[in-house]
């Protein structure tokens, strides 16, 4: 179980198109991987619960991954949050 | 929804949106500055004892209901001017003062709640009706909840909750699902409370982005306005939990059907079914048959244990036979 705290930098927040590049990136590995937003957990292969959860700028988030890639997974979904999904 | 570490305030209690049988027909009139106060048990209580100045055991923590009775000794109180019985409730932080019947509290109350900071809500309903349905109303709210990644539909009545891992075809078969005349609740994120300690309610977590349903290919798309509302619903309790899986070889699924599978939420039994998941299996007609089936054996038809017992007392009768045409004595 690999966890990662990140903050969302973009200002428009988690809307479709991040969520949709998360997504993406989460589904090329066979680990879980959650995000976490307070006490609400989604599946991060879920486009419509990243929507769901309703993260907008600065909202910490947790990324949670387990299994045999875990730790590249979290890395890979980190990174698209440190590079603010490629806005602003 | 309330999670169980977000507090619920006597502004979020003013804020329900809640319709017809439901409605509390709440509004402040005074105490603003009190409402962030939280709401922290589901129960009521009726002050007339404490106005009276019996302390003991004062459920200040629970809404505080004023009636007509209630209404009447304040106004005695406020007129005799002992202003301090008020005063000593406000010593309490209670979370709010509830006058039913659009009654107004007189203006020492209202002055020694202000000083209070302890919100003043008005209801035009009565004492007794409101009492029940903010029981109901807060039940409800209070109740256990989780969260669990599937698609809840409604198939001939019965609420069926898909589960899977990302891919499987929760989606796709909840679309045909609904092109097939049933109804979508939630989709990829189910909100389920345990109301009455026994009925597991699902529904949408986000109202915003409610009966909206992701499908490969073509992206997100609006079930109410493709299908109309009748293809959607709010809310319903969980009946049916299907697990779809990819199949698999080496494992051994079930073949007939007289055991029965249960899985717990929230410590509710719910009977589930393991539904592999392969090219030329027709999923969504296996779900509504499913349906059919749970509703049958809730009219007290088992298919599959009725089926069994017809073998066997098929066996048994061949036995019969069997030995009485073996019979020495026979003819």
């Amino acid at each position: 179980m690999t966890e990662v705290m990140v903050s969302i930098q973009n200002r428009a927040g988690i809307h479709a198109r991040p969520a949709a590049l998360i997504v993406q990136t989460a589904s090329k590995f066979a680990s879980k991987i959650w995000l976490e937003k307070g006490s609400d957990r989604i599946n991060a292969k879920s486009i419509m619960g990243i929507i769901t959860l309703g993260a907008s700028y600065g909202t910490p988030i947790r990324i949670i991954a387990d299994g045999a890639d875990e730790e590249a997974a979290a890395a890979a979904v980190q990174a698209l949050f440190d590079s603010r999904f490629e806005e602003d | 929804m309330r999670n169980a570490e977000k507090k619920f305030t006597v502004l979020d209690l003013l804020d329900l949106d809640l319709k017809e049988q439901n409605a509390l027909n709440l509004r402040c009139i005074g105490g603003r500055k009190g409402l962030a106060r939280e709401v922290t048990t589901p129960d009521l209580n009726r002050p007339g004892l404490a106005l009276s100045g019996f302390y003991e055991s004062f459920a200040w923590q629970r809404l505080q209901i004023f009636g007509r009775g209630e209404n009447a000794y304040l106004k005695t109180l406020a007129e005799a001017g002992r202003v301090e019985a008020l005063v000593k409730m406000f010593e309490y932080p209670m979370p709010c003062c509830i006058f039913t019947h659009n009654l107004a509290p007189a203006k020492a109350f209202f002055d020694a709640a202000e000083a209070a900071d302890c919100p003043i809500l008005q209801t035009d309903l009565a004492s007794s009706e409101f009492s029940s349905r903010v029981i109901r109303v807060l039940s409800d709210i209070f109740a256990p909840q989780t969260t669990i990644h599937g698609v809840l539909v409604e198939v001939y009545g019965i609420g069926i909750l898909l589960t899977g891992d990302s891919g499987v075809g929760k989606s796709e078969t909840a679309l045909e699902l609904v092109e097939r005349g049933h109804r979508l609740v939630a989709d990829d994120v189910v909100d389920i409370r345990c109301v009455n300690g026994s009925i597991l309610m699902g529904q949408g977590a986000n109202k915003v982005i409610g009966h909206h349903m992701e499908i490969r290919g073509l992206g997100i798309i609006n079930v109410t306005h493709l299908f109309g509302v009748g293809a959607i619903r709010d809310k319903k309790q969980i009946q049916l939990v299907c697990g779809l899986e990819e199949w698999d070889a080496n494992k051994i699924y079930d073949r007939v059907g007289t055991d029965e599978l249960t899985t717990e939420i929230l410590g509710v039994r719910v009977a589930k079914l393991e539904i592999p998941v392969k090219p030329g299996r027709n999923i969504p007609i296996i779900i509504e048959t499913a349906a059919m089936n749970e509703r049958l054996k809730k009219m007290g038809y088992h298919s599959a244990q009725e089926f069994n017992q017809n073998v066997l007392r098929w066996l048994e009768s061949e036995n019969a036979r069997a030995l009485y045409f073996n019979r020495d004595d026979y003819l």
